[in-house]
């Protein structure tokens, strides 16, 4: 019986200096670089294979699988490109991780391009956490003075050169192709697939595009084992994962744990939703399992094992497991119209159905919060999603439908209560942090 | 005004960190940012030149990522994030208390030049709402109070420490470590903050942990792992793969496997 939780990735980030090549290595990390170096780097990519890891940012791909799509008799350089542009709404587990321990994700930018048999790997961060990068910059700066990168890794006669590279404030660039455009300097717009990165990527050439944790798992699937790593999760979502709780409840923050773990338990160790002014917890309302372009669930979804295949069965996603948890205070249409305005926002303006449809969306919604318009527009929402979902260029405008078309269907009668109210019929302030609260200048 | 030579030549050393020296753009622009204290027509020639494109073709680049601004920054950028979820626990409210306070509207700089303030998108911190940024630097958990107090303090000329990183510098400054020139101040601020961890802090007082591993076999992988779920592996392996193929869940993937065969 695999525990509750399961801290691996998470396991040194309490740790004196964890960011540091000499803590890192304190807690077992770059034994598996070694390892991996004594091993043919076939053998690696059927390791990851077999551990069942699937891309943890979002889609779920099996990371083995995409590694193995790369032609080795292409004559061209490989490249790995690590995709840390973290900005999916909800979504704050790699950013903790790089600050924490970013060496977790360079021995496995490592261990990654020996495998694919890449000379130059790239990490995409973005711009917008400076810190972040900060120690990013310097785990990678460490790790050539130890010998981990550069030339001829610990006499293994395997070279690898990382840049780490600083994004400029796109949300689309965390799209695969879109990054690779960002980091080919230009402006940040998906390309048209076939064909796909791991034929013509970065430069035309053969490439890899995994998110940051996806990588920062690799050492401790070469570590420890395929198994291992298999001995945890579900039968097809297999392994640990981090949870991002976020929101209306009592402890906000960072649980790793086997996939496959529900909301139900995830929240009895947050210590439950938070308390209203009369001291009893308050009741969740709805809540995203992966971020906002994952469908919306309810409480009544509580029991639904956080998985890809238990998720997809209840018309969501699991996403990148970013758990915002909303109560009764806050206005579902308030909510999503935010996250249309955010998707407008960042629409790179490529495809007609998400550049036209994101404002059409917003400007429906917008009036529907003001309490104009007519029950119709519900249905003018639905249809106006309906011809975005599917017909975008990319995942952005399928995304922005996902709050709407979910709200819609869980809480119509909530939308109509802004038709006949009159407007909005929430107080916003009782669904802030210091609702209830005397509020002191809690900085610190 | 003109580039000076040091500038012109670590944009150069930028473009040369990359097997094509176009990729270097957007840190380019980052530096040109730093030197500058915006975009200007002269960093955009200088770039063009250097990458031997238009300076049309910077100006597109210059204009499509949001963290390039065109018109001056004060020293510091605040950011309040206006995500829903911020939004909703309180960003709202600081945003516009502060937009009150600093008498600015959106993007717009106070009038001693010091604070430009901006509404943003999520920052990756929502265990930490809601959430301000300053300069990109994390300022955790605000309140309309302790965000009033900090923009005071950067007027005054105050100190001021992340509440998950290090003293601030300035936002030229900030700049030029985007544009990969470290500035020494890595090592401040804490590794994780108390929701980062509050996980593995459960973990640890419960007594869980990953299962055991080949660990403590270094070098013996498999051995540490219970045999039923290494057989049931074996026997399922093929079966899952192509479960998984079948199932997999975006377009991409499903183009990709074709691609594949």
């Amino acid at each position: 019986m695999v525990d509750t939780l399961t801290p691996v990735l998470t396991a040194n980030w309490s740790a004196e200096r964890s960011w540091t090549l000499e803590s890192y290595e304190q807690h077992g990390g770059y034994r598996a670089l070694k390892k991996a170096l004594t091993m043919a780097p076939d053998d690696i990519i059927t390791a990851v294979k077999d551990s069942g890891l699937r891309g943890r940012g979002g889609a779920g791909f099996p990371t083995g699988m995409k590694w193995s799509f790369i032609p080795q008799d292409n004559p061209k350089p490989k490249y790995l490109v690590v995709n840390a542009d973290e900005s999916e709404p909800g979504t704050c587990k790699d950013t903790p991780l790089m600050m924490a321990s970013p060496h977790t994700l360079v021995e496995g930018v490592i261990i990654s391009s020996f495998a694919i048999r890449a000379n130059k790997a790239f990490i995409y961060v973005r711009g917008e956490i400076l810190h972040v990068i900060r120690r990013v910059q310097n785990a990678v700066e460490e790790a050539y003075a130890a010998g981990h990168l550069g030339k001829d890794i610990h006499g293994s006669g395997f070279d690898l050169d990382i840049v780490v590279h600083a994004g400029a404030g796109a949300y689309i660039c965390g799209e695969e192709t879109a990054l690779l455009e960002g980091l080919e300097g230009r402006r940040g717009q998906p390309r048209l697939r076939p064909p796909f990165p791991a034929v013509a990527g970065l430069y035309a050439s053969p490439t890899v595009i995994n998110n940051v944790e996806s990588i920062a798992s690799v050492p401790s699937i070469i570590d420890h084992g395929a198994e291992w790593f298999a001995s945890m999760g579900t039968e097809k979502s297999k392994g640990y994962g981090i949870f991002s709780l976020s929101g209306h409840v009592t402890r906000p923050g960072q649980y790793e744990a086997p996939l496959g773990i529900t909301l139900r338990q995830l929240l009895d160790l947050a210590g439950g939703m938070r308390q209203g002014p009369d001291g009893q917890p308050r009741q969740l309302k709805f809540w995203t399992p992966g971020g906002s372009s994952t469908p919306l669930l309810t409480a009544e979804h509580l029991d639904v094992p956080l998985d890809f295949e238990s998720m997809g069965e209840v018309g969501t996603m699991l996403g990148t497991r970013a758990l915002q948890l909303f109560d009764e205070t806050t206005c579902v249409v308030r909510a999503t119209l935010r996250w249309t305005e955010f998707y407008k926002h960042e629409s790179c303006g490529k495809c007609t159905p998400c550049r036209e449809g994101t404002w059409w969306l917003a400007q429906t919604l917008a009036a529907l919060e003001r309490g104009e318009g007519s029950e119709s527009d519900l249905d003018l929402l639905l249809d106006q999603c309906d011809n975005i979902l599917g017909r975008s260029f990319c995942a952005l405008g399928d995304g922005a439908t996902s709050p709407i078309s979910s709200s819609i269907q869980f809480f119509r009668d909530e939308y109509l209560a802004h038709l006949t109210h009159g407007g909005c019929p929430f107080d916003p302030a009782a669904s802030t942090a210091w609702a209830g609260k005397a509020t002191a200048g809690a900085r610190a | 005004m003109a580039l000076d030579e040091k500038t012109y030549g670590e944009l150069r050393e930028i473009a040369g960190r990359y097997p094509e020296a176009r990729s270097g753009l957007l840190p380019m622009l980052h530096l040109v940012q730093s030197a500058e204290g915006r975009v200007t027509p002269e960093g955009i020639q200088a770039c063009a030149e250097i990458l031997e494109i238009t300076p049309a073709e910077v100006s597109g680049v210059a204009t499509f990522y949001t963290m390039y601004k065109r018109r001056p920054v004060g020293d510091y950028h605040v950011g309040v994030c206006t995500n829903t979820l911020c939004a909703v626990m309180g960003g709202d409210e600081i945003f516009s208390r502060l937009k009150e306070h600093l008498d600015v509207g959106n993007d717009e700089t106070s009038e001693d030049g010091k604070i430009t303030l901006e509404h943003i998108e999520c920052n990756a911190a929502c265990d930490y709402a809601p959430v301000v940024m300053v300069n990109w630097e994390f300022m955790d958990n605000q309140t309309p109070e302790s965000a009033v107090a900090l923009v005071d303090d950067l007027r005054a000329g105050k100190e001021v420490t992340s509440t998950r990183g290090p003293r601030l510098c300035t936002w030229r400054e900030a700049e030029r470590v985007l544009a990969g020139f470290p500035d020494g101040r890595v090592h401040e601020g804490p590794a994780a903050g108390a929701p980062s961890l509050v996980g593995l802090g459960i973990a640890t007082e419960r007594g869980w942990t990953a299962p055991e591993g080949s660990d403590a076999g270094r070098g013996t992988d498999l051995t540490g792992a219970p045999a039923d779920v290494a057989a049931a592996s074996d026997a399922s392996q093929e079966a899952e793969a192509a479960a998984v193929e079948e199932e997999a869940p975006t377009a991409t993937t499903a183009a990709e496997k074709k691609e594949a065969q």
